[in-house]
């Protein structure tokens, strides 16, 4: 038990004392109990632990918490609006049935969210290959591909 | 994971001495492969060298003969610069090709190449591209660099600081992917330099290697019907689950063609 | 007043998106109880190895471990093994063996992952070093993994009581009545298929945490699983020989099932047992590549299967043989899938009168296989529409065509593999698929293809399915050892609210929206004001769970039945209230009205005399507004559809696109057209999987396990799969309220299929191995040039 690390997450500054040897995702899911952030791999395929550090989606299963130093981070329960209104985003997912059993959708929602922010105008084939980090069994894609283009348009509409 | 010290550097000299002290101590780039590996106890370094905070290995200079890359650089940013996507576009494409859009806004062009992972795309750009691999100790031409598996010139605590592609005339990356993983199956990066033709290829062999064949039929005649008559040898290509050798020799003619057509535009 | 339109058949939105969306959703590693331990399990490194002595020591001083158990310690305790849920009679009137399957090992490690020892510790990370300083020390033993080889004479011997690995030989249907109608027959199609194993993969892996509480001498297993009472029964009645009062199965957010977490696993008994042992929580959470080599796999059969027919393309017998792979142990409903769930299927949609199959089932040096997404039925699906798009082809009919000279239409239908359709309409699926794939227009999309140096080609299946597999007393004399009804329960709350409690469990199914969308319907009341509750043992009466697409034909129907003696009394009540006959009080949409007259009731009135009972007919009628029902089907149900599937072909690299999938579905009524669309999709996509992406190999020398991370075993991505077009056509289920048949499974049975049939098609060969993967077609086009 070593090491002191301190970010920002979700808006809020965080300070911890954690094992050299923590990855980001056990800081978050054990230490700050954000557990909507979720582990469905050890081989950094599945992109259930998609977060985002410094406004861009990266794998928090893959780094360590102390790579994140002085980060801002935002997990999913930071998407919503405080008053716990959907993010145009997570209401597109809702209103298109872009989740199943829910697992990977936190990973999806954060990495849709950064690639719509680039990419508002993608097509199918861009939002495809977009996904190529996150792994679902359940919905076979189609309402994840519609969310995500449904999601973007409403983004860039500022909703 | 094991456990280990952990270390955030400064500045690449105190990095450099860091490691130079242990035998065991590794660098800490992206994390994006070394991380896994030790998640898995593939890997157990004693220590960590986090380069994370050291400002000058990131950044990306363009000049008339080519770019240079910081070592740290991530994979999204080389492949979104318009400067990279102007000087050299094959090099910004193959970026964007590599791992997937949460490893790319991590992983870095020097991990990646001091890793040498035998199906990583950035070292077939830099063999195709006849890049020059700065260390901070000295200047590696790329047809040096790359050794064997997971093998390269770097000495023990030798540290990669930037890289220098050179533009080349006309270039393209084209990639068969491992359907899992991901990786290159086979990957051929084709650079008609102005000087030559260069075909290097990755994912076939233990570490990234040019073709003599593929550069010699093109150096006669850069077209896709020169390089679809080359019949690249199978011997110490890569033999697994997913591809044979002789499945992935044939894969290189192919994916060789394909370079070849995009580079023509 | 009555509620507004009905909500049966409308696309509403589900009601759990928010906790999901929010990363609010409860699963089970989310779930940390106050002093909680950590579970790392010690696997077979070896497919088969005598295990000589295991040493403790060096594990138990690691910083932080605080104790390591093996089978002998299992084995002192009396913890028994796992029990199979399903007993099979070999042909020979015997029963099917059954080796003892002991939560760790004992004496000897029958497969890689094998579950050998477990080490618990104060951090995960402690408890990973502890279980790397464990001392076992194996002898190798030379294992079998390969199904064709695991029956043979002389191959390696996995169990004393199981000779030549064979669990059982099974056979259904008159064998020399099909012999002589092949005899006789015009033409014979034959195939030899391998119907690939495969590895589920749910995103979420398996966890389990168990808890002990001294002080009321009870347990608590929250575990990531699709049937919590079952567990509950399996692990208290054969495993712990514990009170089921004493003990609690919470499955509470599940990531994903799709059949491998139907089944009670060794390591949910070892964290609830040890929970005992060192009077705290253990926490149990599998990395990925644990579940690789300690899921049940599925699938893994070799099949030789013929098809008779005349000369106009009738099929007159069908003659199937298979060995099936059931892996080191037999899991919970391992011996039902090849038999009871695959060749009673083996009819399809057609009038063949004459069916022979021969199931062997046989043990190797790999996981345990069971039911995944369609088990059986799958792999039933692939035999026949294989067979009948070949034969096809061979007689040079146009393969619509042949399905349509050969299909059922007279309801209800006898097949002569013991089951009897009740509805279909198969016709109507098949046009409406051609029609939807647009199969008018081929033509010109191949020859665009063919412009571009590419391959096209276009397949079909039209499968059929039968779930919420019942009535239990005939699943009883084949065998099954559980019941196959569900229970439920309406809880009318005093202000007319409603929670209602399921023995079905929802793991992305949607049963919060679906099951509240009939409940608000049949009582005519919004669906804000209802709740589904699932998942805990505590809570619901009772419940067989959510496999085999049963949900909504089986526990829906519980919930009807229950919600219908809701009605009953509060007529009853009503007709007091309203000083009529009960005879005359109908309910409309929230309103108990004396029939007739404007004198009315609303349902929160009815339920608030309920419970408050001061003008209430206490000499008939009890206080409270509360029933359950548990309901036992009278048959299974048979959703059926046509899948069309176009593909291309790179022939430089082999690589498959699939083109366009188009999927028309007859699923019965259906409740939220949203979810039920979902449903296909995410079954086509498992089906694309099994087709052309995933495979497990293990290496048949090592018994290791080649594809043991997504480095090496993949499910589809997004870019590997098109946009899908969905469709339905309607023949209600006879039998139940309802009319719905089921609608999980579909695409992963109907899609493997197809998907090879249009790859076959495109190659121009009689046939192709599962997965096709590019080097596979690859080859294969390199051999048809070579031939």
């Amino acid at each position: 038990m070593g090491v002191k690390v301190s970010m920002t997450v979700n808006g809020k500054q965080v300070s911890s004392e954690v094992e050299e040897r923590t990855l980001l995702v056990t800081l978050i899911r054990e230490q700050l109990r954000l557990t909507g952030t979720h582990v469905g791999c050890d081989t950094a395929q599945c992109g259930a632990c998609t977060i985002a550090m410094n406004g861009k989606a990266v794998k928090s299963c893959s780094m360590l918490a102390m790579q994140a130093e002085g980060a801002d981070i935002m997990t999913i329960e930071g998407v919503a609006k405080p008053d716990g209104t959907l993010h145009p985003m997570q209401a597109a997912f809702k209103e298109n049935h872009g989740l199943q059993c829910g697992f990977c959708t936190p990973g999806m929602v954060m990495n849709a969210i950064d690639f719509a922010k680039r990419h508002p105008n993608a097509s199918e084939q861009e939002v495809r290959e977009a996904l190529d980090g996150n792994l679902c069994r359940c919905t076979g894609y189609h309402n994840i591909v519609k969310s995500i283009m449904a999601g973007s348009k409403a983004m860039a509409a500022g909703k | 994971m094991h456990a280990f010290k952990y270390l955030r550097a400064s500045s690449a000299n105190d990095a450099a001495a860091a490691v130079a002290k242990n035998s065991e101590a590794r660098y800490l780039a992206g994390g994006q492969s070394l991380v896994q590996a030790m998640k898995l106890r593939l890997s157990s370094p004693t220590d960590l060298i986090d380069l994370g905070a050291i400002k000058d290995l990131t950044g990306i200079k363009v000049d008339g003969s080519g770019v240079t890359i910081g070592a740290m650089t991530r994979h999204a940013d080389v492949a979104g610069s318009a400067d990279v996507k102007k000087a050299i576009p094959a090099l910004a494409a193959l970026a964007g090709m590599v791992g997937d859009r949460q490893v790319r806004n991590m992983g870095t062009l020097g991990g990646s190449l001091a890793n040498s992972d035998p199906a990583a795309d950035y070292p077939a750009a830099v063999l195709g591209l006849g890049a020059t691999i700065n260390t901070n100790k000295r200047k590696i031409a790329a047809d040096d660099f790359f050794k064997g598996l997971f093998e390269t010139a770097l000495q023990p605590a030798e540290l990669i600081t930037s890289v220098t592609f050179p533009a080349a005339k006309r270039a393209a990356y084209v990639k068969f992917k491992n359907q899992a993983s991901r990786f290159a199956i086979v990957g051929v990066f084709v650079a008609d330099t102005g000087s030559g033709v260069r075909v290097a290829v990755t994912g076939a062999g233990p570490c990234a290697f040019r073709s003599k064949e593929l550069e010699a039929a093109l150096s006669k005649s850069f077209t896709v019907e020169a390089a679809a008559a080359v019949k690249v040898p199978d011997k110490g290509m890569n033999s697994d689950l997913h591809a044979s050798a002789e499945y992935r020799a044939h894969l290189v003619t192919v994916m060789a063609k394909r370079a070849v057509q995009a580079a023509l535009g | 007043m009555a509620m507004g339109a009905p909500l049966i058949g409308t696309s509403v939105l589900r009601k759990e998106d928010y906790r999901f969306l929010t990363g609010a959703g409860q699963y089970t590693d989310d779930i940390s109880l106050p002093g909680q331990t950590y579970a790392v399990f010690v696997r077979s490194p070896h497919a088969h190895a005598n295990i000589k002595s295991i040493k403790k020591d060096q594990a138990l001083k690691k910083p932080g471990v605080l104790a390591v158990f093996t089978g002998e310690d299992l084995a002192a305790a009396k913890v028994g093994g796992l029990p199979c849920g399903w007993l099979i009679t070999d042909v020979n009137g015997q029963p099917m063996k059954e080796p003892p399957h002991p939560c760790l090992a004992q004496g000897k490690a029958r497969y890689v992952g094998d579950q050998v020892a477990v080490v618990i510790a104060e951090s995960l990370h402690a408890a990973r070093d502890g279980a790397d300083a464990v001392q076992v020390d194996y002898e190798p033993l030379p294992s079998v993994v390969d199904t064709a080889s695991a029956g043979k004479k002389g191959a390696p011997q996995l169990h004393e009581n199981a000779p030549d690995n064979t669990c059982y030989v099974w056979a259904i249907g008159d064998k020399a009545a099909v012999d002589k109608a092949f005899a006789g027959a015009a033409h014979v199609t034959r195939l030899d298929l391998v119907n690939n194993r495969l590895i589920p993969n749910a995103i979420e892996p398996r966890a389990a945490t168990g808890a002990y509480s001294r002080a009321e001498e009870a347990y608590t297993l929250y575990v990531s699983n699709q049937n919590p009472h079952v567990e509950r029964l399996l692990m208290t009645a054969f495993v712990l020989g514990l009170p089921e009062h004493k003990v609690r199965v919470v499955a509470p957010d599940v990531g994903g099932g799709f059949g491998s977490k139907i089944y009670l696993y060794p390591e949910d008994v070892v964290v609830t047992w040890a929970a005992k042992q060192i009077n705290r929580p253990v926490k149990w959470t599998a990395d990925r590549s644990e579940s690789f080599v300690s899921d049940a796999h599925g699938r893994d059969h070799v099949t030789i299967a013929e098809l008779a027919m005349d000369k106009d393309g009738k099929f007159l017998a069908m003659r199937v043989h298979t060995t099936a792979n059931i892996g080191a142990y037999l899991s919970t409903f391992a011996a039902a899938v090849p038999t009871i769930l695959y060749a009673t299927l083996l009819a399809g949609q057609y009038t063949t009168p004459l069916i022979y199959c021969e199931v062997t089932a046989v043990f190797s040096n790999t996981a345990p296989v069971d039911a995944y997404r369609g088990a059986g039925r799958p792999e039933a699906t692939y035999v026949v529409e294989r067979l009948v798009e070949t034969a096809a082809r061979e007689m040079k009919l146009d393969p619509a065509e042949i399905r349509r000279r050969n299909f059922i239409r007279s309801f209800p239908y006898q097949t002569p593999v013991a089951l009897m359709y009740d509805t279909g309409d198969y016709d109507a699926t098949l046009d409406g698929a051609l029609k939807l794939a647009d199969v008018a227009g081929y033509g010109k999309r191949k020859e665009d293809s063919i412009k571009r140096g590419k391959l096209r080609g276009l397949g079909y299946a039209a499968y059929i399915e039968a779930c919420g597999i019942a009535p239990s007393a005939v699943a009883g004399s084949l065998g099954a050892r559980a019941g196959l009804f569900e229970a439920g329960e309406v809880r009318v709350h005093p202000t007319g609210s409603v929670t209602v409690f399921t023995g079905s469990h929802s793991h992305g199914q949607g049963h919060e929206t679906t099951f509240a969308q009939v409940v608000a319907d049949r009582l005519g009341m919004a669906i804000e004001n209802v709740d589904i509750v699932h998942g805990d043992t505590s809570k619901v009466l009772f419940g067989m769970g959510t496999y085999g697409s049963r949900s909504l034909a089986v526990g829906g129907t519980a919930i009807v039945m229950a919600l219908d003696k809701i009605i009953a009394k509060g007529k009853k009540i009503a007709a007091h209230l309203l000083e009529a006959s009960e005879s005359d009080i109908e309910y409309d949409r929230g309103v108990f009205k004396v029939a007739g007259t404007d004198k009315q009731k609303m349902f929160g009135e009815v339920a608030f005399a309920a419970y408050v009972p001061h003008n209430y007919p206490h000499d008939k009628l009890e206080p409270g507004l509360n029933e359950n029902a548990f309901y036992d089907p009278s048959n299974f149900t048979f959703p059926a559809g046509t899948y069309v599937c176009e593909v291309e072909v790179d022939p430089d690299t082999g690589k498959v696109t699939v083109d366009r999938f188009t999927a028309v579905d007859d699923f019965g009524k259906i409740v939220n057209p949203m979810i039920v669309e979902g449903q296909v999709h995410g079954g086509l996509t498992q089906g694309i999987g099994q087709a052309l992406i995933e495979g497990c190999v293990y290496d048949k020398d090592s018994g290791q396990l080649l594809t043991g991370s997504f480095m090496d075993y993949s499910i589809p991505r997004a870019d590997d799969v098109p946009s899908y077009k969905v469709d339905t056509r309607e023949t209600p289920c006879t039998h139940n309220p309802l009319g719905v048949k089921g609608c999980g499974e579909a695409g992963a049975i109907g899609a493997p299929a197809a998907l090879m049939n249009a790859i076959t098609d495109a190659l121009g060969v009689k046939d192709l191995p599962m997965p096709a993967t590019p080097q596979t077609v690859w080859k294969a086009l390199r051999a048809k040039k070579a031939a």
